[in-house]
Parts: C-alpha cells; structure tokens; sequence
C-alpha cells in the first residue's frame, strides 16, 4: 500500500476528495491536524515540532540575523527542484548573505482548495530534504487553505534566523574602490529553466536551475580569513539588478567585463533565441561577493570548494566613478551601461 | 558559443573597423533598417569602432513602434469583451494604446496572453472551443510567414474561434518613403537581414537602381553589421548602387519559397498607416478575401484610424532617421521605460529604448 492510500484511508472526508487539498484541510480541525500529522511533519522531522506547541524555542548566541520571503512560482514543480527547494534555499541564501550561518526557519503553507496531495508530499519533502542539506532546522510553521481560484496552487513563505559569524558588518556600505567583483558561478539557469518549463519550448536540451543553498560557500570565505564587504545573492532582476542595487546603495562605480561572465552554452543559446539578456535573467543558486582586490585569489580558492560555487571568477572590480553606475566592457571592447531590468521580461517579437 | 562568438571577435571586429576607415574620404550617411540591428550597434558600440565620417541612423524596424495607436486600443477593446482571450507577442503587451497597454487591460480582469509563436495563439483555441481566440498579428515580413500559417491552419481546421488582429507592415515601400522625403539623408542602407531570409533581396534591386543608392543585406551581429557598413562604404566611395548580400549564410535571392507561398496564400497588400509616420501605399498586409471570415477586424468591427495626435514625442522622426533618440528633449527625463511617451522607448527593438539602456544619460542618476 503506498503511503498515498495511507493517507486516503485516514482522511474523514467523502469519497474521491482524498486525494486534493480540501477546504476542511484548512479548517483547524481533524482534517488539518491529519494533514499536519501524517504529511508535513515527517517530513521537517523536527523535534520542535513534535513539542505541537504555538511557537519554537531556540537558543541563540550572540547577534542574530532574521530573513523572510515568499514563493510563488509556476510550475510548481520544474527541472532543478520546486518551489520547496526554492523556498529553503532562497531564505538560507538571504541569510547567508548577511554573513550569518542559517539556523532556524519557519514555514507558512497556503494551499489552494484541490492542489493534490502528491504535489504537497513533495514539496514538503523537498524542504525536509533541502532544510537537511543546508543545516537549517524547520522549527515553526503554520497551513492554511484557500477556495480554489484564490491562489496558484501552492504559496510557500518562510522565515529564517541566522547566527551572525561575519566579524564585520556585511553590506553595500563596506565596498570600497579596488574591490574585486567575485561572481559564484554561471548565470541564468534558474530563469530560463522556468520560462521553459512554463512555455513548453522543446529545447533540446533540458535547462535546469541552479537553484542551491550558498551558506557553505559563504562561510568558507570567513573560514578562510578574507575580509567581506558585501555579498549579494541573485535572484529576479538577475546579476544587472544584484550589481546595480549595490552601486546605488554603496554610492560608487562598477566595472564589469562580459567575456569573465560566466553562461552556460544552452542557456546562452535560449536567451539569444528569446532576446532576452543573461544578465537580467534569474537566479537562485549564484551570488556575488565584494572583497579587497588583494584578497581576490585567496576568496577564489576558498568559494572553488563548494559546489555551488565551485565555478567561481572575478568579473569586475569597484571603481572611482559616478556613484550607481554600472559598466560593462563588451566582446568589441567598447563599455555599455548596465541597466536594471524594466517591468517584466518579456521576449522579443522576432 | 558556436555561430555567435565567431561573430562578435573583438580583433576581427577592429580590422573591419580599420579597413572601413581607410575606405571612407568622405562624410557619409547610412541606415540601418531594422530595430534589432540598432540594438546590436548600441550594445555593442559599433557606432564608436566607426569614422566620425561615417553616420548610421537608425530606421523604421521596429514593428511594434510602427504599429498605430488605434490598433493598440482596438485589441484592448477586444480583449475586454467577455469570453475573449487575446494573444500576442510579449513585447506588444508593453505598448501603450491611448489609455493604457494590454497589460495593464489584464489586471482589470482580461483574458491577455503573451505567445511566443501564433501557433500558440492556434493551440490555445483548441483547447478553449467555447471562447473567442483573438491573435494580435502585428510585424514586418519576418511574423508574417508564422501569422499566416495561423490563419491557414484555422481555415483548414475549420477552427472557428480564432481571429486574427492585423496590423503587418512591409519594408520595401518604407525605404521608398524615406527616399522620396524631400529633406532625405539617408545614402546607404543595411537592409533587414531575416526580412530578407523570408523576402530574398531581389525585390530591393528596383530601389537601389532607381534612388542611386547601395542597399546590402545585413545580419544582427557586430561583425555582420560592420561588413554591411563597409560594404556600402566602398560602393558609395566607387559610385555604385548596387544590391549585395554578404549575409549569405542566412539569405537566399528568393528568399524562402515555403514561407512565401503562405503568405500569397493568406494575406494581400493592402495600404498601411504607420504610428509616427504616417499613411504609406501598399506599405502592409491584410487577411485575403479568403479569410476574411479569421478578420478579428470583420468579427468584431473595423479599427477607425483618426488624425494621429501630436505630443511631445518625437518617434516619427527617430523611425524616420531624421534625429536621434539623444535629441528628444523629454529623453530619459519625461520619458523613460517605465513612463514612455512614445512605443519607441517600449518596445525591444525600439531605438530610444536601446539609447536609455546601453548609453550613460546625465539625466538618469537624479
């Protein structure tokens, strides 16, 4: 019997229903606490959990960093991971960024009304499973359920304490002129693994998100003595927004070179077919790191150990300039402005 | 990347340049036709590899850009009935009609979606019999071989829920409207290369015979583009007038049989009026009488075309090479994507929007 008619056979619901969320699932009674029991919290695993008390009660030193995020994706499930991978990763990389080690997060679940339960089993494993691979505890969270038509399936937010190990504050305020520009990996999977999925393209190879967790990387930066003084994960907005964003709020110039930029070739491919610019193009597994230009090599071999950013390489550098202005050196030689992306990306007309 | 990077070689790109500089005694003045082509010179800085001798300026190819406004408001009209789903392509969903884009219509409440082929728009009527699947055909000679085989497939299908919004305009007659100008400019042009992979090139010999002036078929990369400058160069240095095609790993003389056999089939010329331009005789493409029955145009009442209104912005004469996007005053100040007085700083062909996103603008930082 698979764990599937398990569930079916100990939901009090009428016939055929037990196989989709349903209304009662949210309703704070039986249903929602079998639903809760016998499907989401096998799979966090958490002795937190099992106190089925209101909150969680941790124990902390020192400072203390706090992230949270929403999900919405579609599909919910993509090549790469799901929208559950996301929503772990994405928080433990937030507060990876903030020079912290992730330590707790909690978990807030709005299922639509008849969203199967096998696309929940799923998803909640995959937490279990990325909570698992970043370290991070799932101590806390809450279900609710939505009419169908009110929500896209499934809509994840988690949040998430860190404990700070950055000896300095880490933050666009740190970067100065001369800092190396240090770019974790290939850019774009995530966004064009999506757009594929989504559309349907029959690319002929399958595009797969980069979708990972950054904390490991990060830290071994601090392990390694190299002083930080920004990091950023990409996201939406892709590496032009990430770099725009620190110009602006650091008030300095960067320059990049686009023949250091790393693109995979398929995914180079499906962008030019799109028109649409790697560098706008999400992500959820790279980041960038600002540290002193002296210090770049010694980041490099310490970030190479970790897979994720195992293909890491200094794109740039911090310049004296006007303050916000990004620049990129183009295949010819001539420096182009980079840009925020504007509104949605959209693909081009032919 | 293969067949991309052989193409962007910065020292190739260099002796292109250089071998361009010792061609040219003289200032000259070219075009290139298509917004693509326009982006790629702007990303790439092509224009500052050049002479100061040698101009390009930038044409009409942007086909959302020339789209009239009235169309723009006809498809949201439609697209605000009940039980229509309106399709299009996605950078036609940022296009701002006289109250608004298609965009913003969907968070009102309609049915808008961003197809990246017509047969999507096709499938999408199969699967939806009981609503009205209206595809907003808008493009140059390049959309128009996919846009008609839409409309063939429906009729042979007998799918009678799709319609087509056409709005197709054609090159040729464009560069004949730009040359007839009185206080034209233009001495060269490089064409639309995948206008040409679908058109061939044999129709443009008439026009380079009769204007004088060089047209060579010119693809999307920066070492195309500086081959089709340095082509036209010499021919204007020596004299001649001719057609040439350099781009010939893409474009045939006859262009492509298949693709123009569909169009002959399911489309006519008709005149068009083209946003920021104006009226133009046989500028277009229209639904054949044949298909008259696929018109979104027929099914839902003609789109009206009133005196185009004259605001601040100054498209027209950028899509008409007579001025840049730098000498618009209301340029990255009152006008901007987010806040565009004109489709082109919308779309991702247009030449404004190529300004704003690849050149530094004093204006932009306050």
């Amino acid at each position: 019997m698979s764990r599937d008619d398990d569930f079916r056979l100990a939901c009090p619901l009428p016939a055929g229903a037990g196989d989709t969320v349903q209304l009662a699932h949210g309703g704070g009674g039986r249903a929602m606490a079998r639903l809760i029991d016998a499907l989401i919290r096998p799979a966090f695993a958490d002795a937190e959990l099992d106190r089925r008390h209101d909150g969680a009660l941790l124990a902390l030193d020192g400072p203390a960093a706090f992230t949270t995020d929403s999900y919405v994706v579609r599909p919910l499930v993509f090549p790469g991971g799901d929208i559950g991978t996301l929503a772990v990763h994405g928080t433990v990389n937030d507060l990876a960024m903030c020079g912290a080690r992730p330590r707790y997060l909690s978990v807030g679940l709005i299922l639509e009304e008849g969203l199967p339960l096998a696309v929940l089993r799923r998803v909640v494993a995959s937490m279990g499973a990325a909570a698992t691979a970043s370290g991070v505890r799932l101590v806390t969270g809450d279900t609710k359920v939505v009419e169908r038509g009110k929500a896209d399936g499934l809509f994840i937010n988690t949040a998430g304490i860190g404990q700070v190990v950055a000896p300095a504050p880490v933050g666009p305020a740190g970067v100065e002129p001369g800092d190396a520009v240090i770019l974790s990996g290939d850019i774009g999977r995530h966004g064009m693994a999506i757009m594929a999925a989504r559309e349907g393209f029959g690319f002929e190879t399958v595009i797969e998100s980069d979708c990972a967790p950054l904390a490991e990387a990060v830290l071994a930066l601090f392990a390694a003595g190299v002083t930080v003084h920004c990091l950023r994960d990409l996201t939406r907005g892709g590496l032009a927004s990430a770099l725009v964003e620190i110009a602006e709020a650091a008030g300095r110039a960067i320059g990049i070179d686009e023949a250091a930029i790393p693109v995979a070739d398929h995914v180079l491919a499906a962008c030019e077919l799109l028109g649409l610019d790697p560098l706008q193009v999400a992500n959820e597994g790279r980041f960038v790191a600002f540290v002193p230009g002296a210090e770049a090599e010694r980041a490099l071999g310490a970030l190479r150990c970790h897979a994720p950013a195992s293909g890491a390489v200094v794109i740039g550098a911090v310049k004296e300039g006007p303050a916000g202005e990004v620049t990129c050196r183009g295949a010819l030689g001539v420096e182009r402005i980079i840009d925020m992306l504007s509104g949605e990306q959209l693909p081009r007309i032919c | 990347m293969r067949f991309r990077d052989e193409y962007r070689d910065g020292r190739a790109a260099r002796t292109l340049a250089d071998a361009i500089a010792r061609t040219v005694t003289r200032p000259w003045t070219l075009m290139e036709v298509c917004g693509g082509q326009t982006h790629a010179i702007v990303r790439f800085g092509i224009d500052r590899l050049l002479p100061p001798d040698v101009s390009l300026v930038h044409g009409p190819g942007c086909p959302v850009c020339v789209t009239p406004v009235e169309y723009v408001d006809k498809a949201i009209a439609i697209a605000g009935r009940a039980g229509v789903i309106l399709c299009s392509y996605g950078d036609m969903l940022r296009v701002p009609g006289s109250g608004g884009d298609l965009l913003a219509a969907r968070s009102r409440g309609a049915d808008v979606r961003a197809v990246y082929s017509p047969l999507d728009a096709l499938e999408v009527a199969r699967r939806n019999p009981r609503r009205e699947v209206v595809f907003f055909a808008v493009g140059f000679e390049t959309t128009a071989p996919a846009n008609a085989m839409a409309a063939y497939r429906a009729r042979q299908e007998g799918l009678g829920n799709l319609s087509l919004l056409v709005s197709h305009v054609l090159v040729p007659p464009a560069m004949r409207a730009i040359l007839d100008a009185p206080d034209n400019r233009i001495q060269g042009f490089l064409a639309a290369g995948h206008v040409c992979t679908v058109m061939g090139y044999e129709e443009y010999l008439p026009l380079a015979a009769h204007y004088r002036v060089p047209i060579v078929v010119t693809g999307f990369e920066p070492l195309d583009i500086l081959e089709g400058v340095y082509r036209c160069v010499r021919q204007l240095e020596a004299g001649r007038a001719e057609v040439e095609n350099p781009y010939s790993r893409v474009v045939r003389r006859a262009g492509n049989r298949t693709a123009l056999a569909v169009m002959g089939e399911v489309f006519r010329v008709i005149p068009r009026r083209w946003r920021g331009i104006g009226d133009i005789a046989d500028s277009g493409l229209g639904l054949a009488h044949a298909y008259a029955a696929f018109d979104a145009e027929n099914r839902f009442g003609p789109v009206a075309l009133d005196r185009e209104a004259t605001g601040e912005c100054i498209s027209g004469r950028v899509l008409k090479g007579e001025c840049k996007p730098t000498d618009c005053p209301a340029f990255g100040t009152r006008c901007t994507p987010e806040h565009p007085l004109g489709v082109t700083m919308v779309s991702a062909e247009g030449a404004c929007a190529a300004y704003y996103r690849y050149r530094s603008i004093p204006a932009r930082s306050s």
